[in-house]
């Protein structure tokens, strides 16, 4: 093999990033106890310098492999990137004022949250199950800690706890799960595993490997029935980094499974077709019945996050069904939905953290009447849920359409039947969501007279960007679409 | 006028959101100028939608004019295609026209809770919604704007509405969006099946590549979509309950355009789209549109609230337009267009009067209304007038919805089942009875006899200025179009030949 071949601008994404993490670190000690604040500001700079080589790579548009073919950057690595590291800025703007009012470690927070965002643009370009493997214990095991970064906080200890539990249950599982897959078809590399399963037949041995290391990824994205731990630890966990997980880190899942079923276990449909079908229905389903019970808004977009899972699920169930452009259009409908669904999310979750600054709760009940007091808030916030429930002309529509287009281009009945269960869904889906936009701005409040909730300038930037986004792609979606075009010519 | 053929439509369509902008931007005590505001932007674009009216070549109103498309989409080959013929034109003209009378009749009737910026900003984006449906030629942009009306409808009723606005208006959207997530799975199958979403190029194709039962199938889709909307029965139990609830000018818009959506999908998509299945599904719409003639009536005449009552008799009406649409004649179909228009002004008008009397008597309950002839004859008056116009009286705008609309049915187009139309006729026919019934006696009980003693004493303000603004023109059209009909036969009758010319009619 001879000496690995490095290409730093290929790298570069990475390499920045790992700079800032030392840098947040090392300032950190350095910095003043009231001047902390400051390394806030030198991690979104590190994450924007991250995000120059990415578009200096996307100009280039050549596709560079490394490693041996274990690390690529094609146009899905870039796109997926550059989704991971704007994503991260959200977090950051979000969570400046919360972590910085709540006294606490806040070099720490900022250190642990970048080598979480590390991991996640390292699983854009892993293509060997080691790489991806490691990258996935990159993005969880910082957030482990910060679920439980309230240590004073019951519920957020439990978040913490439940959270790194079901975490390493999960890796245990992925992990024998893949020793399975490289035992039998000799080799940690996808495009490898691909060839020997696609020309190797399916021995049941295997069978129970792809199963396992699918699992591991189920949990990762919080999909039924592997979803127990998201809405506990979605509650206790501070709010900015619910986002962040919710968002974040279930984009990393979805994106190692892009990689692993399309570039790696494609040519054996059985052995993971099925699976993923009833999961996305389970999803779908289970989600949205239980957050249609549901008085807090946190567990809320848990729940609904659970539910929006299944959903990005339902293109992979259909990707193998039809003629050849099934796939590609599979592909395209997850990447177009994951982007969608990281603006629409951090959004609404942005407005729960600017609501809960007066509240101090996330009681759908404390929301009653927010149009009177803070009328932009409730229509931004609003707006987003109804996004989310997919309401032309917000975002949310043309992410649904994708994915109901992925089950028309495959077209065969178990295709048709999930696509109607996903319309179904997307009707109840709508009833919660409507729920709290009911209760914002057709009730009343609760106490009158308050004043307006004063949203600080690092927060108000989170949710304008995120508002932006959802309006300006759900009107002119061809902005991202071609994003995901591009991104799914890799497939 | 060269630019006004590539721009006229987009200004008509986007200038409410324009004016929204402005709205929004005004500080929310500013009453007055956001007032102002909200009403130069329905005149401007009511004026626009003239010029439409003026520059519309009328030798050609089966094909595409003011005809515009470009690139929008284009990952998944949808484009920014709008186009008006002699179908959408009177349509449009209607949405333009009605939303300006609403604009000043809440001049002085503002719903409780009064928050003016927000509501005059819904009525402005619910324009933009109902011209941009009628106006679209491709399913998606059809699609994006059909549902963009959703909200602004949701929020009027909820937030503006009665003492059971909360129930009415989820349900309002929950009925409405479970409607178009089936019409969107069918959008998509036919563009599976033709590989495009452009309406008049699918109208050209007349359903070929898409074969046998799965026509019936996307049919489906569609009928739920558009069936829910219209509201034909079974779906219509929505309506009565939103109709309550809302305020007067978010009942006008619903009565007046909102309902027009459906029957318009129907005529525009459903039809020329899937001309086999329509052959196939035609007696059983028809079936359902004469139910809902007979139930509506029924159901009229077992209301005690007069707005309700006025609900009611919306789904009734709106079976005639779709009995004019199952018959698949271009007799039928032009009935049913005329029967949008009318439907439209007239019931639109019905709603403004029980405002306006409920505003004045702070009740709807018809037990405890009477006498409005001798209280305030010219409120008494215009109400008899649009009983009449309603009931179908001949020289007036509802008699050319409903009368065709019959007798088309004696002779369907495209070897529908003779016999099964024929009875659909006499149960029509026997339905304008009905609706004769009870109009006369909503009339009866309200304009007629004696004021209740409750409010003997009270003084009642007769038509005020504003009112008259608003209505004087719509009660000018509705008899100008009672006098001479053919003011929308003829803009309409050459693109509804088109579209039937699938069935032979």
């Amino acid at each position: 093999m001879g000496t690995p071949h490095f290409d730093f601008h290929a790298l570069a994404p990475e390499l920045i990033l790992t700079g800032t993490i030392l840098v947040v670190l090392v300032a950190d000690l350095l910095f003043e106890e009231r001047e902390r604040w400051q390394t806030s500001r030198l991690a979104s700079i590190g994450v924007l310098a991250a995000l120059i080589p990415v578009i200096t790579l996307a100009v280039d548009g050549s596709d560079r492999i490394m490693f041996g073919g274990a690390y690529t950057v094609d146009n899905f690595a870039l796109a997926m990137k550059g989704f991971f590291l704007v994503a991260a800025y959200l977090a950051l703007l979000m969570s400046f004022d919360y972590v910085r009012e709540g006294d606490y470690y806040q070099g720490e927070f900022y250190f642990l949250l970048l080598t979480s965002v590390l991991g996640m643009v390292v699983i854009a370009s892993a293509r060997d199950l080691i790489s991806i493997f490691v990258a996935l214990e990159t993005v969880s095991i910082p957030t482990f800690v910060l679920a439980a970064w309230r240590k004073h906080d019951r519920r957020s200890n439990e978040a913490g706890m439940k959270y790194f539990l079901i975490g390493v249950l999960s890796s245990a599982i992925m992990l024998y799960g893949m020793s399975f897959v490289f035992g039998l078809t000799g080799s940690t590399l996808l495009s490898d595993i691909s060839a020997a399963v696609t020309t190797g037949g399916l021995p049941p041995l295997l069978l129970v490997g792809i199963f396992m290391t699918l699992v591991g990824f189920l949990f990762k994205v919080s999909a039924v029935p592997f979803h127990f731990w998201a809405p506990d630890t979605y509650e206790g966990a501070p709010t900015p980094v619910t986002a962040f997980l919710s968002v974040s880190s279930k984009a990393a899942g979805l994106v190692a499974m892009l990689s692993l079923v399309f570039a790696g276990f494609f040519g054996q449909p059985e052995a993971w077709q099925p699976i993923i079908w009833v999961v996305s229905a389970a999803s779908m389903t289970i989600g949205n019945l239980v957050a249609l019970r549901q008085t807090n808004v946190v567990r809320l977009l848990a729940y609904s996050s659970i539910a929006q899972g299944g959903f990005m699920l339902v293109p992979f169930a259909v990707a193998p069904d039809g003629t050849g452009s099934a796939a590609t259009s599979a592909f395209e409908a997850v990447v177009i939905y994951v982007l969608i669904y990281g603006a629409m999310n951090l959004g609404a979750f942005a407005c729960v953290i600017a609501i809960a600054r007066r509240t101090g709760s996330a009681e759908i009940s404390s929301y009653s009447g927010l149009m009177q007091t803070s009328p932009a808030l409730a229509v931004v916030f609003s707006a987003f849920l109804f996004s989310l429930a997919g309401i032309p002309p917000l975002a949310g529509w043309f992410a649904k359409f994708v994915m109901f287009r992925a089950v028309l281009d495959a077209s065969t009945p178990a295709a048709v039947v999930l696509g109607a269960i996903a319309a179904v869904n997307s009707v109840v889906a709508f009833f919660y969501y409507a729920g709290v936009a009911r209760r914002m701005i057709f009730d009343e409040p609760a106490t009158p007279g308050e004043q307006p909730i004063a949203v600080p300038p690092a927060l108000t930037a989170a949710i304008g960007l995120t508002a932006a986004a959802t309006l300006v792609i759900g009107v002119y979606p061809q902005l991202f679409a071609k994003v995901g075009e591009l991104a799914a010519s890799v497939s | 006028m060269n630019w006004f053929d590539s721009w006229g439509l987009t200004i008509v369509v986007f200038a409410p959101i324009v004016g929204m902008a402005i709205v929004m931007a005004l500080p929310r005590e500013d009453e007055q100028s956001l007032k102002v505001v909200t009403l130069l932007t329905t005149l401007v674009t009511f004026g626009f939608s003239l010029a439409l009216v003026a520059t519309f070549d009328y030798h050609d109103g089966g094909g595409l004019q003011f005809d515009v498309n470009r690139s929008w989409i284009d990952v998944i080959n949808s484009r920014y295609h709008v186009g008006i013929d002699g179908i959408s034109l009177p349509l449009v003209v209607l949405t333009t026209f009605i939303t300006v009378a609403c604009v000043i009749y809440t001049w002085n009737h503002f719903p409780e809770p009064h928050t003016p910026k927000a509501f005059l900003s819904l009525i402005l984006l619910l324009e933009t919604g109902m011209v941009g449906t009628f106006v679209a030629q491709d399913l998606i942009l059809f699609f994006v704007f059909f549902e963009i009306v959703l909200l602004p409808m949701f929020f009027m009723i909820g937030v503006w509405g009665g003492p059971n606005r909360n129930y009415a208006a989820i349900k309002f959207f929950l009925f409405t969006m479970f409607g178009s997530a089936f019409m969107l799975l069918a959008f998509l199958a036919i563009f599976w099946k033709t590989g495009t979403f452009d309406i008049p190029e699918l109208a050209a194709l007349e359903g070929a590549g898409i074969v046998g039962n799965t026509q019936n199938i996307i049919f489906a889709g569609l009928f739920l979509g558009f069936a829910i909307k219209v509201p034909m029965f079974p779906f219509h139990t929505w309506l009565p309950d939103a109709h309550t609830e809302a305020p007067t000018v978010g009942s006008v818009l619903l009565a007046a355009i909102l309902l027009k959506l459906g029957t318009y999908g129907f005529v525009r998509i459903a039809l020329p789209v899937l001309p086999d299945a329509a052959i196939d599904w035609a007696p059983w719409i028809g079936l359902l549109a004469v139910i809902g003639i007979i139930y509506g009536a029924f159901c009229c005449l077992a209301q005690r609230d007069m707005k309700r009552l006025i609900a009611f008799s919306s789904v009734a009406h709106m079976g005639f337009v779709m009995l004019g649409i199952a018959t698949l004649t271009d007799f039928g179909v032009n009935a049913a267009i005329f029967g949008m228009v009318a439907h439209g002004l007239i019931t639109g008008m019905l709603f403004f009067m029980a405002g306006s009397v409920a505003e004045r008597y702070e009740t709807r309950e018809m037990s405890r209304l009477g006498g409005l002839l001798t209280q305030t004859p010219r409120l008494g008056w215009l109400l008899g007038f649009l009983a009449m116009a309603s009931l179908g009286l001949p020289g007036l705008a509802g008699f050319w919805g409903e009368f065709p609309a019959i007798l088309s049915a004696y002779n369907p187009g495209g070897g529908l089942p003779v016999e099964t139309f024929r009875s659909y006729m006499v149960i029509a026919a026997v339905g304008t009875v009905f609706a004769a019934g009870y109009l006369l006696w909503m009339l009866q009980r309200v304009a007629m006899g004696k004021v209740k003693a409750e409010f003997a004493t009270a003084r009642m303000h007769d038509v005020n200025t504003y009112e008259w603004l608003a209505w004087t023109p719509m009660l000018l059209v509705i008899l100008a179009l009672g006098v001479y009909p053919n003011i929308i036969f003829g803009v309409s009758n050459d693109a509804v030949r088109l579209t039937t010319a699938a069935f032979g009619g």
